[in-house]
Order: structure tokens, then sequence, then C-alpha cells
């Protein structure tokens, strides 16, 4: 008797056990991007000290011309390309709205290890641009608190270093593409290499304010045509 | 003496003229004339439409559209151990496309694999499979290709090392590994059976991966699902007959109907090149056409498949600790998965066959099925190359193929690193 009192209560243990193993599957999409937040961090939100960048928070569609660039090969990432390609453009577009959506803090910015000249010319550069080479200032498209413009601009603070000295060299060497016209490619290519660092160490360093987002419309008509962005001059 | 060296010089000569004409009468046996006549009657909206239905089941638009490219203006590179071959532009472009192109000329290339002016066309275009495919179809085929907008896209040439870029190279394999096909019913089989194997070895061209191939890129018997590495990708496609494998004998219709259909079935779901392959052919195909594939694909000779047995994994090993660090919360902790999401790790032959190569790119790479109708909205796998070493994979997936029942041989770092440095 009590022996089968056991037994019942040991299978009734072990198929508790076995349910309380079982993983825990949401039917959402923070749930679906897992596969995005081993690199891109926690709900997107990448610390400035690694090389992926933030993703939460960015203007949908610029997210949305990220994930199809990285698809259909105008950016070039192995892990990245490989990943999107078997997905549509309608679920991209639903992967772009998640990680837009996402309100979450910031990390701390990355201190400049670079000199007081270097950080001179990249605030320069940002702010006021290089009339000499052509190159418009960064707050011309991507807003005055450097945020991005919805939807289609992105923020330039808030990511890493690496990050940013890679896409910026990328773009001056012709391995990443926008949409056509690609109006990042033309200003990458007249800048010196000496300029995407000094960009790169001033825009890292930046604090990004509490509950900073996105600006909504642009601070005057864009400088140059770009690709991808609505009501860029043609 | 110096008679001798003519006599045998002579003989050389005559030798080597009688395998010239050999080889060149093999590249042409079977071929009629072709017939212009017939290529004059306007297509009908209907075998536009069939047409556009074949051209899916043959997966044409696979290579024949570079990624983020015109749609069938071609230029994809198919990468071989002997160089790339470009996928040309079969839009109706006159310069660049098939627009002086005849009906007959294109059932030509399908059937025989020669080219508008007569030249050898390179197998990466499955011709080897295409052989069978009907005059009718193929002129359906033909008719949708030509209802499409033309593009003026340059085809880019093959780069391929010599003696591979030889027409001459060509001809010798083709004399040695092709053979036109005319397509034959089994009368003793269902036409349910029949049109599986029509879909699966003809237009579906299945073999192209689930097939080994030898030093010179044939597959070992023409029709072979016996699994295979796929070269240079060198993701493994599995046997399609081998119960340890990919084989579905055992599998009730409508999961792999699910299956190719969806990306995702009760049984398992797709990764790799197998989700190209559901998302841009099989998922358009009928229910009745995915049928017929399963039926087919079920009634495969089974292959007496045997495996090096493995032993039990520790449980408190190297691979037990990544497992729960980084796994066990979706694929949960005795592998069971999560039906519908993740799929189970314990009496999955996805993880149990002989070859590791898909688990080591899986682990790796991470990956989405495909997103399908029937499945939308995939759950995805993060990828691990950047956290995980060589060492690493190796002991996590020793660990999966020896757990929870699994009894697979361990995998080494060094497979894992013939994999990794893959591309």
């Amino acid at each position: 008797m009590n022996a089968t009192l056991c037994r019942i209560a040991l299978v009734l243990l072990t198929l508790a056990g076995a349910a309380q193993a079982a993983p825990k599957v949401e039917d959402t999409m923070a749930q679906r991007m897992q596969a995005c937040t081993g690199c891109h961090g926690p709900q997107g939100r990448a610390a400035s000290d690694g090389y992926y960048p933030r993703i939460a928070g960015k203007p949908a569609g610029y997210l949305y011309n990220q994930l199809l660039s990285f698809r259909d090969g105008r950016r070039q990432y192995g892990l990245m390309n490989n990943l999107l390609a078997p997905l549509t453009d309608d679920y991209l577009q639903e992967i772009a709205a998640h990680f837009a959506q996402l309100e979450l803090p910031y990390p701390p910015p990355q201190p400049a290890t670079a000199g007081v000249d270097v950080l001179t010319r990249g605030e320069t550069l940002v702010l006021k641009g290089d009339a000499a080479l052509r190159v418009p200032a960064c707050i011309a498209c991507h807003g005055a608190a450097l945020m991005g413009v919805a939807p289609s601009v992105p923020a330039l603070i808030g990511m890493p270093r690496d990050y940013l000295n890679a896409q910026l060299g990328a773009w001056r060497a012709g391995s990443r593409h926008a949409m056509a016209p690609d109006c990042m490619a033309q200003v990458a290519q007249r800048l010196a290499p000496s300029d995407i660092s000094a960009l790169s160490q001033w825009l890292a360093a930046q604090t990004v304010p509490a509950s900073a987002k996105p600006a909504t419309t642009l601070p005057a008509p864009l400088p140059l045509p770009c690709g991808g962005v609505p009501g860029s001059p043609r | 003496m110096t008679r001798s060296l003519l006599r045998f010089a002579a003989v050389v000569l005559v030798v080597g003229a009688l395998l010239v004409a050999l080889i060149a009468w093999l590249n042409v046996r079977g071929e009629e004339p072709l017939d212009t006549a017939a290529s004059t009657a306007p297509a009908s909206p209907e075998q536009i439409e069939r047409g556009a239905y074949l051209a899916r089941a043959g997966n044409c638009l696979g290579c024949h559209t570079e990624r983020g490219g015109a749609v069938y203006a071609g230029g994809r590179g198919v990468p071989t151990p002997f160089g790339t071959v470009f996928a040309p532009n079969l839009t109706p472009d006159a310069t660049h496309g098939l627009g002086q192109w005849t009906a007959a000329e294109f059932w030509r290339a399908l059937h025989h694999g020669r080219a508008r002016d007569g030249r050898l066309l390179y197998p990466a275009f499955p011709y080897p499979n295409y052989t069978r495919v009907t005059r009718a179809d193929s002129d359906a085929i033909f008719a949708y290709l030509r209802s499409l907008p033309a593009v003026a896209q340059a085809n880019r040439p093959h780069e391929l090392q010599f003696p591979f870029n030889q027409q001459a190279a060509l001809a010798v394999w083709r004399a040695l590994y092709f053979r036109p096909a005319a397509p034959e019913a089994d009368a003793t089989r269902s036409a349910e059976w029949n049109r599986g194997a029509y879909l699966v070895d003809g237009l579906g061209h299945c073999n192209a991966c689930h097939a080994s191939r030898n030093a010179l890129g044939a597959t070992a018997t023409p029709l072979d699902l016996a699994g295979g590495l796929i070269p240079v990708q060198n993701w493994y496609a599995p046997s399609l007959a081998s119960p340890l494998e990919a084989g579905v004998a055992d599998w009730a219709d409508a999961d792999v109907v699910a299956l190719l259909k969806t990306g995702v079935s009760a049984r398992g779901a797709v990764m790799g090149p197998m989700s190209e392959v559901v998302s841009g052919s099989t998922q358009h195909l009928s229910d009745p056409d995915l049928r017929a594939m399963a039926a087919y694909l079920k009634a495969l000779p089974p292959s007496d498949a045997t495996r090096a047995p493995g032993s039990p994994a520790p449980a408190d090993g190297p691979g037990a600790k990544l497992y729960d660090k980084h796994c066990a919360q979706c694929h949960g902790d005795q592998g069971e998965g999560a039906p519908g999401a993740y799929p189970a790790l314990a009496g999955s032959r996805a993880v149990t066959m002989t070859s590791a190569a898909n688990l080591v790119h899986v682990v790796l790479e991470g990956g989405f099925p495909p997103a399908t109708a029937g499945n939308p909205r995939p759950y995805g796998m993060p990828p691990f190359a950047t956290v995980l070493s060589n060492e690493d994979v190796a002991a996590l997936l020793t660990h999966l193929r020896g757990s929870w029942g699994n009894r697979a041989a361990p995998v080494s770092a060094v497979d894992v690193g013939r994999f990794r440095n893959a591309k």
C-alpha cells in the first residue's frame, strides 16, 4: 500500500518536473526575435562598448530599409545576409516595427580616446560640415539632436565607435550601399579616413538624453537626394 | 624503326579521330532537327499561367535572379569545385535574353542541354533532370518567360578553371554522364507516383543537391537521392531514402506536404539551402502535386543505412554546461523543443545523422525557417559564431548527439573548423 502510494507520488512528481522543464514559448515578436538579440543585446539595446549597433528605438523605415538591404545584398555582413535570406517583405516590416517601438534607456557613452584637435574636427563636421569638401553637417539630415528623423533617417549617437568607423569606412570603400541615390556613399567618399575617425570619436562620446527619440520632421529639405527617404529631393 | 613509329602515329590518329567522332555523336544523339514551324502560335493566358507554375516547380528563379536583382535577369553565380557558373538572363530581351529564341530551341536547351547557337551548356543548369520534362511543359515555361518584361542586363561570363572552361571538356563529360531521356511513365505505378517522380526527378531536380558527386561533379546514378555534401556551400543534403536521415517512408503524407508547403511540420523544419527551395518553389505548388511528391518519396527503396555508434555524453561535461547556458531556454532541458517554434533535439535525425555539417552551420550561423504563407512569422535561432569557439561547438554538439537517448558519434573541433571556414 505504502509502496503504491510512493510510486504514485513519484510519478506525479516526475510529471510535474517534466511540465516545469518544458520551455515556455510566448506567441510574441520578442520571442520570435531571439535570433537578433544574441548580438544586438537584450531587446536590441546593445551596449556601446561592443561592435553590434543598437536597433531598439531606431526609426521603423530605416530599420526596414536595412533589413531589405541585408537580405538583398546591398549591405554585406555574412551572418545578417544568411539570417534574413528566407524572410518576406511583410515579416521584415513587422520586425522593423517591433524594434522601432521599443523605448529603452541608452547605455552611457564611450569616453573618447583621441586628442582635442581630433574631437574639435569631429564636432565641426557634425554641426557645420565642411563646405570645401562639399560635406553637409550631419545634423542637416540626422536632426539637431542627432537622434534621427522618422521614418527613415537613423540616430548617430548611442552607438559603438567601432561600428560607426566600420560603416563610414564601408560606404567610403563602396562595400555598403543604400537605396539609390546613395547620399551617404557620396558624403563618405568626400571624407578623409582621419575625418571618419574624428566623427566616430566625437559621436560615440555623446550622451543620449533620457527619453530621446527620433525627430518627427526634417529640420530643412535634405541637402542632397537620398533613396529610401520620403520627401527627399530627386 | 621510322616505319613502326609512323604506323603507331597513324593508329593513334585513327583511334583519336574515332574517339572524337564518338564523343561528338554521343553529344547529339537522339536530337531531331529543330522544328521551327510549331513555334509561331501565340501563347494563351492559360499556357502562360501554367508556365509560371511549372517555372516555380523547377525553381528557375532561384538561380536566374541575382539577390536583390531584376526578376529572371540572371547574374547569380552557382559555385562549383571547378569555378563559378553564372545563370543567364531569361527575360525576352533580344540581345541578352531569350528574345530571339524559339520554343524549339528552348526545348533543346532543356532536353539536350544545348544553347541557341548549339553550344554545350554546363550541367549546373540541371538539364540531366530537365531532360525528362515534356515538350508541352517546356513550351508553357517558354511562353511564360516570353511574357515577362524584358531586362537589358548583360550575361556574366562563367569563371571556370582550365580545362573546365573548354567546350571539348564539356563534350567529354556529357559523353560520360549525360543521356537525354524521354518522360516515361511507369505503368506498374499509380498516376500519383508517376506525377511525383516527374516533379522530384524532373523539374524539381532534387538530386542536384540530395546526391553525392564524383570527382567530375557527376551524380553516382542519374536519379540517386542518397544524400550528399553540397559542393562549396558544404551543407549536407540528407538522403531522402535513408530512415536515419531524411527518408519519409514512415511519415504521414500530411507531414511531408506541410514541410514542403510551409517549411515546418510535426516531424521537423527545413533549414539552410532547403529554405530557399521551400520559399521559391515548393510552397507555391498545389496540394495534389505535393501529395504526389510525398507518394514518390515515401516509396523510395529504403537504403540500408548504418551509422557509427556513439556513447552517452556525460551529464555534467562542458557540452552540458554550454547547452544549459545557450540552448535549454528554447530547446528544453531534455531537448524536447517547443512544437511550432523550436525543434526537438532528442530523437532528431537532424542531430544524429552521420554528417554533422548542418549542425555546425546552424549553431554558428543561426537561422529562421522560411517565412511562407503557411508559417509567415517563423521563430528564429541566433548565430553563435562570435560567441563559441570550435572547441565549444564540438563539445556542445557531442552533448546533443549523446544525450536524451541520442547515440551518435562525437564531433571534433577539427570538424567544426572545416565547416566554419567554408563559405
